[in-house]
């Protein structure tokens, strides 16, 4: 997820203070992962360096906390080309679990266990997600559906490899 | 889970064979599914899912090992060894089934197909048919019992056919692809309306799927192989 550009979306909003911001991100993004302040308030640094944002004076009083952020007209061209371009589909755990799976392959060790390890997470994960549904609001709802069905195209992938690994021992001797 | 692992399994299989001629569909299965649990059967097609899930219920009688039902209150039933009328009784009495086409009887209303175990255990008509029309507009569907099957929807299809599975408080509810004909809203609303209802009622659930999101409703999920149960896959919540 690009939390800075998320963190760009939500000022265009409204002019907001890195406090605000932040609770903001929590509440609509954070699933049980809240963003350090840390974060926000470098985050905001390198936008205003970038120009994307401006500060809009400070309050007495100090601190980083003080100051009110509104989004500049760079900053909304950059938010509508970032909600515009597509992601580019997360391959990573795939290529780490084709990785293992090759390495046990060539090990001859049991690639049918290492795959059976890694359903189960995603099956618990799933569940998880999937109780966190029943008291949620549609928004976390929506969130955790997206959860649930890129965990799933990743099941859809262990299945498959699980189903091929006899043929996939074979390829790798041969090689 | 509610599963209370004290006490003994509500089924239990040990040492499940079973061919259809020369194949072999289950190779030797030992599987305990506890009282009040919700357990997912999955695997992939021709894995011997059905199978399984037919010799628990009884309505397969396995060639080889045995399937044990400890229904609460009274004896321990080897059902695999019972002949067909005792296991159609038990059928009707303690376990519900539901399909992935309901399978509902077209002729008849959504009240009078759910009305139906009702009836063929005896139930009063009059009863029958209030214990129904509650458990449909519990299920959502309140108003619509007058409707026939070919008037409803996929899902409201399938909750007539969850709440025929239910209406007779079964021990135990076998599903077999409970949602495999619906898309994925639907089948969200008929599976959060099933298992409500069977948290409440405590009833066990043996509910066989190929999809990953359905499974994620249960307690725990148990994959079948060849015919056999996936070694080292067996996750608890």
């Amino acid at each position: 997820m690009n939390t800075s550009r998320t963190l760009l979306g939500l000022l265009s909003l409204e002019p907001s203070y890195g406090y605000d911001l932040k609770h903001s991100y929590d509440r609509y993004f954070g699933a049980g992962k809240a963003l350090a302040f840390g974060q926000v308030y470098s985050t905001l640094a390198r936008m205003v360096r970038d120009e994307l944002i401006r500060a809009l004076g400070e309050e007495t009083g100090g601190g980083p906390d003080r100051k009110k952020y509104e989004i500049t007209a760079a900053g909304q061209d950059t938010v509508r080309e970032w909600l515009f371009t597509p992601v580019v589909p997360s391959e990573h755990l795939q290529s780490e679990l084709f990785a293992k799976t090759v390495i046990a392959l060539l090990l001859d060790d049991d690639a049918d266990r290492l795959l059976d390890v890694q359903r189960g997470e995603h099956m618990a994960r799933m569940r998880e997600l999937t109780r966190l549904k029943k008291d949620a609001d549609l928004l976390q709802v929506l969130m955790c559906d997206h959860g649930l069905f890129h965990i799933e195209a990743d099941l859809r992938w262990i299945d498959l490899t699980s189903a091929r690994l006899i043929q996939l021992k074979k390829e790798l001797q041969k090689a | 889970m509610s599963t209370n692992d004290t006490t003994a399994p509500i089924l239990s299989a040990r040492g499940l064979h079973h061919s259809f001629r020369h194949t072999a569909a289950l190779r030797g299965i030992d599987l305990d599914v506890h009282a009040g649990e919700v357990l997912a059967v999955m695997g992939p097609s021709g894995s011997g899912k059905s199978t399984l899930l037919h010799c628990l219920a009884g309505v397969l009688v396995p060639d080889g090992g045995s399937v044990t039902y400890r229904p609460a209150g009274r004896s321990p039933l080897e059902t695999s060894a019972l002949g067909e009328p005792k296991r159609a009784r038990l059928r009707l009495t303690d376990f519900g089934f539901v399909f992935q086409f309901g399978q509902l009887l077209p002729e008849l209303t959504a009240v009078d197909n759910v009305s139906l175990p009702l009836l063929l255990a005896g139930t009063r008509r009059a009863e029958a048919l209030r214990r129904s029309s509650d458990l449909l507009a519990r299920l959502g569907m309140d108003g619509m019992g007058a409707k026939l099957p070919g008037e409803l929807s996929g899902g409201q299809a399938q909750r007539v056919a969850v709440a025929r599975a239910m209406v007779a408080s079964p021990a135990v509810l076998f599903a077999d692809e409970p949602t495999g004909s619906l898309d994925s809203l639907a089948s969200e609303n008929v599976l959060t309306l099933m298992l409500e209802l069977v948290r409440e009622t405590g009833t066990t659930v043996v509910m066989i799927t190929h999809d990953a999101r359905t499974a994620a409703y249960a307690d725990r999920e148990v994959i079948v192989r060849d015919g056999g149960i996936g070694a080292g896959y067996r996750v608890s919540a």
